[in-house]
């Protein structure tokens, strides 16, 4: 039988808390001084720009495409391979007195009068730089309305320093996901944006599941520490927090190296928050919600949800 | 005991059907078609249908089947290299009013057709195409408005016999300009009477000359903004269908930008030049009194003259009074013109253009006419660090004739260049004349090879990540890891099912929003299982712990399901395109997920252990 064995898990993750904190408080800081200082490497999204994506017969030498691009006039075009080596992403900024919807035709026309046979046009995108500041904006209320939303719900279900543990715990995710892409310089566009709302779906539905455990052990358990409580709690569902995380992991591992390269950026920052996001669950949000002085006071009860949807026995 | 009641079976039995029915289509290939449509009798006729077919025939192109609905002709094919080739053929062999756009058809059966089951459809990503995102300039909204009030004042005062010295439009108001206070005030009364509402009249003095100044209210300014949106969209709407393409999407997006996202078009350059063209045509009589060459010379134009040009460059003088203007053409097709076997438009107008025109041409027997041909181009353009939109008009003469006889319903014109920009005039006057300039703001073409490569991709990891999942959950959790597989293949169906129930596109980030769900439908039953486990660990009987496992993970799963589903609700609401169909799958995903794991899970674990009064152990 394959069982990994969580069951008698006694892990004192609750004593850890300075150490966690401390390195949550570490990661949050450099991360945010990596936002401020070097910032995101945003995409044309939300620059605005051309981008280009051209496909070759054959493998084809980027130094030739660049000096060919050069040759026609597009000295500022940033050229790349895109997934394979017979696939070219050209990068445009917006060039001044020129419009800027009309480039891609001719960029594909320099591509096409001096380099090889066949060259295939697989994708344009343009975005005017009014746009891109819109999308920039949009995406950040939508993060920020997102936020307050989960705020309403949780403090309603649970209480106040619950919801507000929930939420600095999906900051927490959130903020460091973010630096580990400006760190490593990945590019952000709208699919990561996405990515980023559905780390903030992921990470709260592991923290929601672990205040719920504690709040039912704050009614069964009345006798046992209010840190004794927690500690159990986060033990018992250890094991399931753990599954989900790796059957989640599976599937974006699979979308990762599976699914092109258009899509890898957006598994990629969902692999960064499903970790960042597991290690937040198990280490930090419990241990937040500790600091915020939750007891078992605070715990009115509330009726129990689901007997009367299940039938009798 | 562990049961569900009669009715919760019977629901879920009905559900699993109708979700494999639904999802059914998406399981049959698509043709590759061919479309033929008229643009002016909005039917393919017989003869032209025979004729279609006796070409491909007689070019050897083999047609799978052909489908007529009336007005449309579709034609499938067994690969896209015949449709390519069909396409060809037919549209160097039809006249102009035919369009041929390419396609993909569903191939569903018949009896899923009955009940209204579609596949999916894919989007631009998955298939191929073009996303426009245009911006309306509604500053030239309020200059075309002036405008257009500019002449009405002309011919309102002229009517009533008012002396004026000029009408002159100064940015979205009209200023007219009298001698004598006495005609200003007359003029006033007259004009406020005439556009009541519509504008606002004040006056003063410069000097000897007497001002009256009509701004347009900003009711009106908001209203004709509203109306120029649509007129555009309408304009847009129309030029796709000359352009012929299938599924186009034309839509509103926030208050002065529309969406045009035309699936499987190719050729970027012609769709650009069309949909953001804004040419048409004027016909001005002919300034004959004055020299058109000393007007260049000194730069001093004849009041009720304006200074043309020709396109060799020669100046001509015209009247400013419009004889007609391309908005009462209702249809032109090109051609070769009948004399000189140069490249014509030959126009149609509607009723009261022909009623117009007949008359203006019949009263002016004998003098020249020109015919202008005005083209509109909006640019963005990089200054001093900011981005702004440049219009530049281009108004050329292009034929200058002498008025034979009374002018009437059809005619031609020529002095055009070249075939392709008489074809692309025609369209152009045939889908009518946007109400403002537009630019293009935001791009997005995806290649035919690139959405072949992402839908396969998109599939394969979907396959595999599901896959591997199912193998993780049967080796972990042994029999009830293969109920959980079962609901969630489930899942996959029905999720399946009510996108194609929705009609909802499925685009890439859609496809990465279910695998998501894939992962995080598990959950749920992790929950459910370990927490079974958990009551097994405690002493509690197999029964006892199925039935508090379920009680007690239900309130976990609801809360943890709808925090989710309010991120991605949000992300609904404030997402555009991509971002939107990632947030749908989610949202049905867990919608759905909340159902299989759940009740379906329930039911089967029900039906197996439920009735075993004597159970001592579980395979979890």
């Amino acid at each position: 039988m394959m069982k990994l064995n969580f069951a008698n898990a006694n892990i004192n993750f609750l004593g850890q808390r300075r150490i966690a904190l401390t390195l949550s408080a570490i990661l949050l800081v450099v991360s945010i001084l990596l936002l401020v200082f070097r910032g995101l490497n945003f995409g044309i999204d939300f620059t605005g720009g051309t981008l280009i994506e051209v496909g070759y017969p054959d493998a084809v030498v980027l130094e030739e495409v660049r000096d060919q691009l050069e040759a026609g006039g597009f000295d500022r075009a940033t050229v790349q391979n895109f997934g394979t080596s017979r696939d070219v992403l050209i990068r445009l900024a917006p060039r001044e007195g020129e419009e800027s919807a009309e480039l891609s035709e001719e960029v594909l026309q320099v591509l096409r009068s001096g380099g090889p046979e066949g060259v295939d046009l697989r994708r344009v995108e343009f975005v005017g730089p009014q746009v891109g500041d819109e999308l920039r904006e949009q995406g950040g209320l939508a993060m920020l309305y997102a936020l307050i939303g989960i705020l309403i719900y949780v403090a309603l279900r649970f209480e106040w320093r619950f919801s507000l543990g929930a939420v600095a715990a999906l900051i927490h995710d959130v903020v460091i996901t973010l630096g580990i892409f400006s760190l490593l310089w990945l590019e952000f566009d709208l699919s990561v944006l996405a990515a980023m709302l559905a780390v903030i779906g992921y990470s709260l539905n592991d923290t929601i599941v672990a205040y719920d455990r504690i709040r039912e052990n704050f009614r069964r358990l009345r006798k046992d520490a209010v840190e004794k409580v927690m500690n159990k709690s986060v033990n018992q569902i250890l094991s399931r927090t753990i599954i989900t995380s790796l059957t989640t992991l599976l599937v974006l591992v699979c979308l990762f190296l599976l699914g092109g390269a258009v899509i890898q950026n957006f598994a990629l920052a969902l692999i960064i928050g499903v970790l960042v996001g597991t290690y937040s669950s198990i280490y930090v949000a419990a241990a937040l919600a500790l600091v915020l002085g939750v007891d078992r006071t605070v715990m009115l009860p509330v009726k129990k949800e689901g007997e009367e949807l299940d039938d009798r026995p | 005991m562990n049961a569900y009641p009669s009715w919760k079976y019977l629901l879920i039995v009905v559900v699993i059907l109708v979700g494999l029915v639904y999802s059914l289509p998406n399981l049959y290939p698509e043709d590759p078609v061919v479309q033929i449509a008229h643009s002016v009798t909005d039917e393919v006729d017989e003869d032209t249908r025979m004729q279609i077919r006796a070409i491909l025939e007689g070019r050897g192109v083999d047609i799978k089947a052909e489908e007529f609905d009336g007005s449309q002709m579709m034609l499938r094919f067994d690969s896209t290299d015949d449709q390519m080739r069909a396409a060809d053929i037919l549209r160097n062999a039809l006249t102009d009013n035919h369009s041929v756009g390419l396609n993909l058809a569903p191939a569903t059966p018949d009896w899923l057709r009955a009940i209204n089951a579609r596949p999916m459809s894919l989007g631009l990503d998955l298939r191929g195409g073009v996303h426009f995102l245009m911006e309306v300039d509604m500053d030239a909204v309020g200059d075309n408005v002036a405008e257009r009030y500019t002449s009405e004042f002309r011919t309102v005062l002229r009517d009533e016999r008012i002396r004026y010295l000029a009408v002159e439009r100064d940015g979205s108001a009209v200023e007219v300009r009298f001698e004598d206070p006495a005609s200003r005030d007359e003029a006033r009364d007259l004009l406020r009477r005439e556009y009541r509402g519509d504008l606002d009249f004040s006056t003063r003095q410069s000097g000897e000359v007497h001002i009256l100044t009509a701004s347009i209210s900003d009711d009106q300014l908001e209203a004709q903004r509203r109306l120029a949106l649509q007129q555009n969209i309408t304009t847009l709407r129309n030029r796709v269908d000359e352009l012929g393409v299938a599924e186009p999407v034309i839509q509103q997006q926030g208050e002065n930008r529309i969406v045009v996202q035309l699936p499987g078009v190719q050729d970027t350059a012609r769709a650009k030049e069309i949909l953001g063209a804004t040419a048409t045509l004027e016909f001005r009589l002919v300034d004959e009194s004055n020299d058109p060459y000393e007007a260049e010379r000194t730069g001093r134009v004849p009041a009720n003259s304006r200074l043309y040009h020709e396109r060799d460059g020669n100046p001509v003088l015209l009247q400013r009074r419009v004889m007609l203007t391309g908005d009462f053409i209702n249809d032109a097709t090109s051609g070769l013109a009948q004399d000189t076997g140069g490249a014509a438009v030959f126009i149609n107008l509607d009723g009261q253009g022909a009623r117009i025109f007949g008359r203006v041409t019949g009263e002016n027997i004998g003098r020249l006419m020109g015919v202008v041909f005005i083209e509109t181009t909006t640019d963005l353009v990089e200054q001093d660090g900011e981005m702004v939109r440049q219009v530049s008009r281009s108004e050329e003469v292009i034929n200058v004739a002498r008025i034979q006889d009374q002018l009437g319903r059809r005619f031609q014109i020529t002095g055009l260049d070249s075939t392709r920009e008489a074809h692309n005039l025609a369209l152009l006057l045939r889908a009518g004349a946007l109400a403002a300039p537009m630019s293009i703001v935001e791009e997005r073409t995806v290649g035919p090879s690139l959405g072949q490569d992402n839908i396969e991709r998109g599939f394969n990891s979907v396959v595999i990540g599901f896959v591997l999942v199912l193998i993780f959950m049967a080796l972990y959790y042994r029999a009830f890891g293969l109920v959980a597989n079962v609901a969630l293949a489930l899942n996959l169906v029905l999720i399946v099912a009510i996108l194609s129930m929705l009609q909802a596109t499925l685009t890439l980030p859609g496809i990465a929003g279910i695998v998501l769900t894939v992962g995080m439908a598990v959950d749920a039953n992790v929950l459910i299982f370990e927490r079974i486990r958990e009551e097994l660990r405690n002493g509690n009987s197999p029964q006892a712990s199925i039935q508090a496992g379920y009680a007690r993970a239900l309130s976990t799963i609801a809360d943890a399901n709808i925090t989710t589903l309010i991120a991605s609700v949000v992300l609904f609401m404030f997402g555009t395109g991509p971002i939107k169909g990632f947030a749908i799958t989610l949202s049905i995903g867990i919608l759905v997920s909340m159902f299989t794991a759940l009740m379906v899970t329930r039911a089967i674990i029900n039906l197996t252990y439920g009735r075993q009064r004597r159970l001592k152990t579980l395979s979890i």
